[in-house]
């Protein structure tokens, strides 16, 4: 069994993270996972909301993802997300203002698509408000 | 012989075009090391997705019922070219190389008989490409005024090509646009994006391991569904990019080159300009010297 996860998270724009891991945590669509080394190979689709990296017992990392995919080896977890920004950096503002473009794109026209984008948004509020209690 | 005034205002003029190419120049390097920054930082995520892509696609290819994004209509009778060049001008050939490369294809295309369409992308493109083929151009995109290429962008252009897939207007789409090979060399390029051009399996097997078996979540079906219109936007985004970075590094070659004519241009007008001069002070002084012997 390996002794580490290679932990990657890639925007479009940019390579956000590439570090070693002990756990990281994600957002799939059937629930969140947790990957730990020598995890059965996967590929999972991601909805709106936090990947967590731990090392040593504590949350070293933390993205807020929206949409996307990972994939999962057992050394690797590489998550593909169409958005993704430090937690940090997406503070209320970043959320806020992503969950009324998100909505707005909802109210324009109500295809497949579209709904899953509203999901997302509603994940994204969800997770402004647990940010806005923590701070 | 032209007068000594007006060769001082030629020189005035031909400095100060000088000026301008040489702070043209300076802009449009500094430009290029931004899109070459921005074109290298996406490239983590067009690697990934490819990666995965390659190991889905593998195995949904043969069905019947694969996506058309994937696999096209299975015809090749109606085509939709995207044409991809750079929305201003003075970059030497960056745009009438890619136009004439485009108008060939298309021309190609329409002797065998074969539908065309096309949407430009750049004002340059659907300026040039309007008056030969203005009825086929179903779409144009300009990214006037915009500092910075978003991925946004690639998906606004990548929903187009998807709405005209689902009425059913094309089987074969095909992308034309600069690939940046170096600063001073872009290619025209033609690279087909529906039917998928299915990456080819790594051939680093050997170093990983045996190819792993993926499970899927939800099922490989669904996330195909998805990572195919991605896998659209990730290949526009990314001819975006190198066309946005060639068009810079061909506007600082063609910068520089006008500077350095420039140059020339000025060493020899301020020649002709003192022998003029020179041939001026010499009739004088004949004038003068004729003059006082003639008395």
């Amino acid at each position: 069994m390996p002794n580490g996860l290679t932990l990657e998270i890639v925007s479009p724009e940019e390579l956000l993270l590439s570090e070693t891991v002990d756990m990281a945590i994600i957002p799939a669509v059937e629930g969140d996972i947790g990957v730990l080394p020598g995890h059965a190979p996967m590929i999972v689709s991601l909805r709106a909301g936090l990947v967590r990296a731990q090392v040593a017992g504590t949350t070293a990392h933390e993205f807020v993802v929206v949409g996307g995919f990972a994939e999962i080896t057992p050394e690797r977890c590489t998550v593909v997300a169409t958005e993704a920004v430090p937690l940090a950096a997406a503070a209320a503002g970043w959320i806020e203002e992503r969950v009324r473009a998100a909505e707005a794109a909802y109210s324009r026209t109500a295809t497949t698509d579209e709904v899953e984008e509203r999901e997302d948004a509603l994940r994204l509020a969800q997770l402004g408000s647990v940010l806005r209690a923590r701070a | 012989m032209p007068s000594l005034k007006s060769l001082r205002t030629r020189i005035n003029s031909v400095k100060s075009t000088r000026k301008i190419t040489q702070a043209m120049k300076m802009v449009a390097a500094s430009k290029l090391k931004r899109a070459q920054t921005q074109a290298q930082a996406a490239r983590p995520y067009a690697e990934r997705m490819e990666r995965m892509l390659g190991s889905l696609a593998a195995s949904v290819a043969g069905r019947p019922d694969a996506p058309r994004l994937l696999v096209g209509t299975g015809r090749a009778d109606r085509h939709l070219l995207i044409v991809m060049a750079a929305d201003r001008g003075l970059c030497g050939a960056f745009n009438s190389s890619l136009v004439r490369f485009a108008r060939t294809r298309i021309r190609t295309l329409v002797a065998e008989g074969k539908e065309v369409r096309i949407i430009t992308v750049g004002r340059r493109a659907r300026d040039l490409l309007r008056r030969d083929h203005g009825k086929l151009i179903v779409d144009s995109v300009t990214f006037i005024g915009k500092t910075r290429i978003g991925f946004a962008d690639a998906q606004a252009i990548a929903g187009k090509v998807r709405g005209l897939l689902d009425e059913d207007a094309f089987d074969v789409c095909t992308l034309i646009y600069n690939r940046f090979r170096s600063v001073i060399s872009q290619v025209p390029t033609e690279q087909r994006l529906i039917p998928a051009a299915i990456p080819a399996a790594p051939d680093d097997a050997a170093a990983t391991g045996p190819v792993a078996i993926y499970e899927y979540e939800p099922s490989e079906e669904e996330i195909l569904a998805r990572l195919l219109p991605e896998n659209l936007s990730v290949q526009i985004y990314r001819a975006l990019l190198d066309s946005a970075a060639g068009e810079q590094g061909a506007r600082m070659a063609a910068m520089d080159n006008a500077t350095r004519n420039a140059g020339q241009m000025i060493a020899r007008l301020t020649l002709a300009y003192n022998r003029q001069r020179q041939a001026n002070i010499t009739k004088e002084l004949i004038e003068i010297i004729s003059g006082a012997e003639a008395v």
